[in-house]
């Protein structure tokens, strides 16, 4: 297309914002993230795999995956709910609820494992009952599954609720209209509408469940092969200064990350049209 | 009576959007529920079609109590004013999705599903397009995709809330006198919503008047229009020109000319307001009985002629003559405007 003359900004200005952009995503996340991946390989490529492939690395790799597998899906059903909720009913206490589910992106997530430990640790407020009936929630699996899926709550929900307030529930009227029922609504009409919403709100929430650092500290206890996930199995091979063992694990968080950012780009290309013509209204 | 909606209110909030309608409808009959917006007709509407629960009131179907059921079980048509079409279905998708929620002992068998929407399609005049999005038809045949959607599950009642609402004035029109033919054809009790009195009054059987939640009038668009109740009625019907005017012995004196006064008589004598119709004045050029006023523009484009005209008073009216009784009125000219008749209301609801 031919630009008007008049609209088009002078050459060195196009230039110099590009470069402050490029410059800016170079030094913030495009070095840190080939600093990794040279790091892990930096004793050669069977050290890489010797590390990854170590005993605690494997346990702590298992671990990850697990809590993702618990916490992924928990808030997925909780997200939809949640928007359901909120988008097609009027009811007391909505923006309420609505604001309670933004409360873990805007606290600490220190905070938020330190309320576990304060609830259910051994001098917490349930500690002593459940310490009689045998279950052990902090420094241990429970604990870290509940402070990763508290820190996740609101990805998907914060995916869906915008979208669904934007395509209202007049489709869902015009299903009940017809007859449909509850679930028939729900798989036929509500899910097919947000499905591009809901795979990212599930990417990300993925990508947030496997990284979480600051909350699964504070629960985990640090025991290794037992209790640290991947971020924590980083952190104590980086105190005992074995950097490369620590770099190599931290790689393959980042390439979860980046495949998963794969992902989510792939799914926009091949699907982009079917996405445009989602937001036709 | 297939239809009896009786005493139904319903608040929001401390808003009251409906206060104590009631109405009915005959089998059959193609019924306008006419009104302002915010004069409650839409919310009405979804009350019938269970969309929202009044606060009181009841509705009879056939004798059965229309309101103890939920929606999906009303088995009632409704077309939305935006259609509310699935987008990620085609248009055949959408027609048969009525068909495939039927629970598995009612319903049809794949085959005839799909003949069922053939039928439907050819009905609503958009054979071959069953395979397309929503978002690649026009206005109009969203509509009628919307349309056969509600048709598919053979409904009791057809209930359209603004019908023609989204679409331009030419598609409108034909569309209109389709869905007059398809009335007919299918013979399907039918309700639809419009804040315009035109369409109301072409296409159905018998219009209900709203404002302010409350039923106005109900009657034939000629009722309505040759015999309306209150001022209201006869505003919201057509154009209308107020003049001051004093009643006296039962007729009313405008201008001081005596002019008859048709409709309902006020019972008092004294100042009021009298409500007319533009095209019913005589218009002379030159001085006589009735309001003199100063000519400002003759237009002569459209089916009657228009003169733009200014009262002694400083007001200016626009009346309509025939083409061949303007011929002799020219801009700047001084005419005598003399109204054949006049309704005159006791206490003017729009002030």
């Amino acid at each position: 297309m031919k630009q008007n003359q008049a609209r088009r900004d002078p050459p060195w200005l196009v230039a110099a914002l590009i470069a402050v952009g490029v410059a800016y995503l170079a030094i913030l996340l495009l070095l840190p993230l080939v600093t990794v991946f040279a790091e892990a390989l930096r004793r050669g490529f069977s050290y890489y795999l010797g590390a990854i492939r170590e005993h605690d690395a494997l346990a702590a790799m298992r671990l990850t995956l697990l809590v993702a597998a618990i916490a992924v899906p928990l808030n997925t059903v909780f997200g939809l709910a949640a928007a359901w909720t909120v988008t097609k009913f009027d009811f007391f206490g909505k923006s309420a609820l609505v604001t309670l589910i933004d409360i873990p992106f805007s606290i600490s997530p220190v905070i938020s494992g330190l309320v576990y430990v304060l609830l259910y640790g051994a001098n917490g407020w349930f500690g002593p009952l459940l310490d009689k009936l045998g279950i052990q929630v902090i420094f241990n699996v429970t604990g870290i599954v509940l402070a990763t899926t508290l820190v996740t709550l609101p990805f998907v929900a914060r995916e869906l609720i915008p979208l669904m307030q934007a395509q209202g529930s007049d489709e869902e009227a015009a299903a009940a209209t017809l007859g449909a029922g509850l679930w028939r609504t729900l798989f036929f009409v509500t899910l097919p509408n947000v499905k591009w919403a809901l795979m990212y709100g599930v990417l990300l929430c993925t990508a947030r469940s496997m990284g979480e650092f600051g909350a699964v500290a504070v629960v985990s206890g640090h025991i290794r092969g037992q209790t640290a996930t991947m971020p924590l199995h980083v952190e104590i091979l980086y105190n005992e200064y074995a950097y490369v063992a620590a770099f190599a694990v931290a790689s393959l968080l980042a390439l979860f990350a980046l495949v998963t950012l794969a992902v989510k780009t792939l799914l926009e290309a091949r699907f982009g049209d079917e996405l445009a013509a989602q937001r036709w209204r | 009576m297939t239809l009896a909606i009786s005493d139904i209110a319903k608040n929001y909030g401390r808003f009251p959007a409906l206060k104590s309608v009631s109405l009915f409808a005959e089998d059959g009959e193609f019924l306008a529920l006419l009104g302002p917006s915010g004069s409650g007709k839409t919310t009405l509407l979804r009350v019938i079609a269970g969309l929202e629960v009044p606060d009181s009131g009841t509705i009879q179907f056939r004798g059965e109590n229309l309101l103890a059921k939920p929606v999906r079980e009303r088995n009632i048509g409704f077309v939305f004013q935006h259609y509310a079409l699935f987008r990620h279905m085609t248009a055949a998708q959408n027609i048969a999705f009525g068909l495939r929620a039927k629970p598995r002992s009612t319903r049809p068998p794949e085959a005839a599903i799909r003949s069922k929407v053939d039928e439907l399609l050819s009905l609503v005049q958009l054979e071959g397009l069953g395979a397309r999005y929503p978002a690649q038809l026009s206005g109009g045949q969203r509509q009628r995709v919307a349309l056969a959607r509600a048709l598919a599950i053979e409904p009791r009642i057809l209930l359209l809330d603004e019908p023609f609402g989204a679409l331009d004035a030419k598609v409108r029109r034909g569309l209109r006198r389709w869905l007059r033919d398809l009335h007919e054809r299918t013979g399907l009790t039918t309700i639809f919503v419009t804040h315009d009195q035109e369409e109301a009054l072409e296409l159905a059987d018998r219009v209900a008047l709203l404002k302010d939640g409350a039923l106005e009038q109900m009657g034939t668009p000629e009722e309505l229009y040759h015999s309306p109740e209150s001022a209201f009625v006869f505003e919201f019907l057509g154009d209308c020109i107020k003049l001051p005017c004093i009643v006296e012995g039962g007729i009313a004196i405008v201008s001081g000319a005596g002019v008859p006064i048709v409709g309902a008589r006020p019972p008092q004598n004294g100042p009021a307001t009298a409500h007319i119709r533009p095209d019913a004045f005589n218009v002379t050029v030159g001085g006589g009985q009735g309001l003199s006023a100063r000519v400002r523009n003759v237009l002569l484009a459209g089916p009657d002629a228009r003169i733009e005209c200014v009262l002694d008073s400083g007001d200016a009216i626009e009346v309509r003559i025939a083409h061949e009784n303007a011929d002799r009125i020219a801009p700047r000219d001084r005419v005598t405007l003399a109204p054949r008749a006049v309704r005159v209301w006791q206490s003017s609801s729009i002030a």
